[in-house]
């Protein structure tokens, strides 16, 4: 067996893996550490993302059309969401918030439903990269290597975002105290509405790029939420550098743990986060608990 | 004195129900039941201690598991009854134990981590059925007296629900019930004022872990089978609905919010494939308008004193 090539390649795949999960994540942790909110329904902005992205690939042919086009429709659906039926509740407590937004994967999981029917549904890979390469005598599809690069490029994008520019000193300012940042006068009504946005559109973003890989089914929405919340948890609430450790540990974690223990694969991830929690209670880059 | 009468109508009504009523209209009265349990024992966490579980299910599902290959072995009572309630209240000291020590949000992810680690196992453990679960399960018979028919199982689980509902009563009523409230209100001055706040937070989850339990065991009775979809978030995420439907901090609302839910799904579904749809904005209305629940509503509306 050629353990070397195997090794490489599951570690490519793991990586393809865990940034598909930053880019969901670091929309969780953004909202949560700005508004407060746990947005249980983060997860259906991935699989609107991915339905959004089929029906224009299927119309226009164009995946790069889809690729830009989907995240913008996810944000305007996430924007008119945040305005209609979080923005009551943001004085309330966090019970309120977690069940209106789980009411709402039964919302949006049905609409796709309606919409789509139930059925599985593949988005096909742009014909650029329907091929494979091979790297260390690993065959690698070469799309992979297009998620890998892509989101490690949104990833540095995001990180030039917000720690140099005005915008970014303003949400890193909201992160820390939102109350405070109003004070200063900035329209932080804007600027939530803008971060829930920002964050259904990666989340949009990631479903479109998931699909050739993944495929599209409605209860996605609903799966993938338990791991970009175990990143959120083991990298650090509203931390933007946990949310992409814990990405691409969990996105190992996950990849490795069907490699070598088939019959357990699921649990893997439930493991790193319990042996992390174990040391480090607040994550990887948390804030220590009060 | 009227509420006294109401009350005592409801509960011949429901006892008397299969004399009266078909199979299915039964069976949906008995789910309601059994859904009521669980919802009321969460709804000690939540309403009365204020910990949102994300993770109730696990104890639901534990005690579907435990019941259903105890009862294949053997079904007496002992199978259905007391080795899924132990199994969940161990599962619940110990999952209880690391979670209490966090709270808010970071209380609701660590349940829910929790709930789907179990659904993990479950789905892929093979001697627990993987993903079709255990089916055939059989109910238990007691005293020899096989509780095979719908109507003597309606007896057994009115005896349960009745005892169950007695025992958290009791339970929110009593000094340490107080606490849990004080708790609720403010964890803080508990904890100045002396008390060990995460010793009660814990025997709180450990005892409405056990009746979870106890609910899983009866659901696996009820319908014969049980799946990995018990463990599943979204299962916890339901009986939370109930509990808010209802109104939080009120046994009874737990009830009245898990028929609420039950009709409203066999209902809807019955109409048009929509359900979900339906169910999701009457939730996402409700915890717009009508925060307080059911119970909240008809207070404030009606004047029905608490």
């Amino acid at each position: 067996m050629a353990f070397v090539p195997d090794f490489f390649g599951q570690a490519l795949n793991g990586l393809a893996y865990g940034v598909l999960l930053f880019l969901l994540s670091v929309g969780l942790t953004l909202i949560f550490g700005m508004l407060d909110i746990v947005n249980l329904a983060h997860g259906s902005y991935y699989m609107l993302g991915a339905y959004a992205g089929l029906t224009l690939i299927a119309v226009t042919g164009n995946f790069w059309l889809a690729l830009l086009v989907a995240p913008l429709a996810v944000a305007l659906i996430g924007a008119a969401i945040e305005r209609t039926c979080l923005r009551p509740l943001y004085r309330r407590g966090p019970l309120d918030q977690v069940l209106l937004t789980f009411g709402l994967i039964y919302v949006f999981e049905d609409l796709v439903k309606w919409i789509w029917s139930g059925r599985i549904r593949s988005i096909p890979t742009p014909a650029l990269f329907s091929g494979s390469v091979t790297i260390f005598g690993a065959t690698i599809p070469s799309y992979r290597l297009f998620v890998i690069v892509f989101g490690l490029a949104i990833a540095v994008a995001l990180w030039a975002l917000i720690e140099k520019t005005r915008l970014g000193a303003i949400i890193r300012a909201g992160v820390f105290d939102s109350e405070m940042t109003a004070g200063m006068g900035i329209n932080i009504d804007r600027v939530f509405t803008g971060v829930f946005a920002f964050g259904a559109a990666l989340a949009g973003l990631s479903g479109v790029i998931a699909g050739p890989i993944q495929s599209a089914y409605p209860p996605m929405g609903a799966s993938i939420l338990v791991p970009a919340l175990i990143v959120v948890v083991v990298g650090g609430l509203g931390s933007l550098k946990g949310s992409l450790a814990g990405s691409l540990i969990i996105g190992q974690a996950e990849t490795f743990g069907k490699v070598w223990l088939p019959g357990a694969s699921m649990l893997m991830i439930y493991v790193v986060m319990a042996l992390i929690l174990l040391f480090r209670p607040q994550g990887l880059f948390g804030r220590a608990l009060k | 004195m009227a509420r006294g009468v109401g009350f005592a109508t409801l509960v011949a009504i429901v006892a008397a129900f299969p004399l009266f009523a078909g199979n299915y209209p039964v069976k949906l009265l008995q789910e309601i039941l059994i859904w009521g349990i669980f919802a009321m024992s969460l709804d000690l966490l939540m309403g009365y201690a204020g910990m949102v579980s994300f993770g109730h299910s696990a104890f639901f599902g534990i005690g579907g598991y435990v019941g259903a290959l105890a009862l294949v072995t053997s079904p007496g009572l002992v199978s259905a009854l007391l080795l899924p309630a132990l199994a969940a209240a161990v599962g619940a000291l110990v999952i209880g134990f690391f979670s209490i020590r966090v709270s808010g949000v970071y209380f609701i992810m660590l349940t829910l981590a929790f709930s789907q680690m179990f659904y993990a196992v479950a789905f892929q453990a093979a001697w627990l059925g993987a993903e079709d679960g255990l089916v055939g399960v059989p109910r238990p018979a007691v005293l020899g007296w096989s509780l095979a028919s719908p109507a003597a199982f309606h007896v057994y689980l009115l005896v349960l629900v009745g005892f169950s509902t007695l025992f958290l009563w009791r339970i929110v009523r009593s000094p340490f019930g107080h606490v849990l409230r004080g708790i609720h209100d403010n964890e803080g001055r508990m904890e100045a004022v002396g008390y060990p706040v995460n010793r009660y937070k814990l025997l709180a989850f450990v005892i409405g872990g056990t009746v979870a339990g106890l609910a899983g065991s009866l659901y696996a009775q009820l319908v014969g089978s049980i799946s990995p979809d018990a463990f599943l978030w979204t299962t916890s995420g339901e009986a939370l609905l109930m509990v808010i439907i209802g109104g939080t901090g009120t046994l009874g609302g737990s009830m009245l919010g898990a028929a609420a839910f039950i009709l409203l799904q066999s209902m809807v579904s019955s109409y048009t494939e929509r359900w979900m749809l339906i169910l999701g904005l009457t939730f996402v209305l409700l915890v717009l308008f009508a925060p307080g629940g059911i119970l909240g509503a008809l207070r404030g509306r009606v004047g029905i004193r608490s």
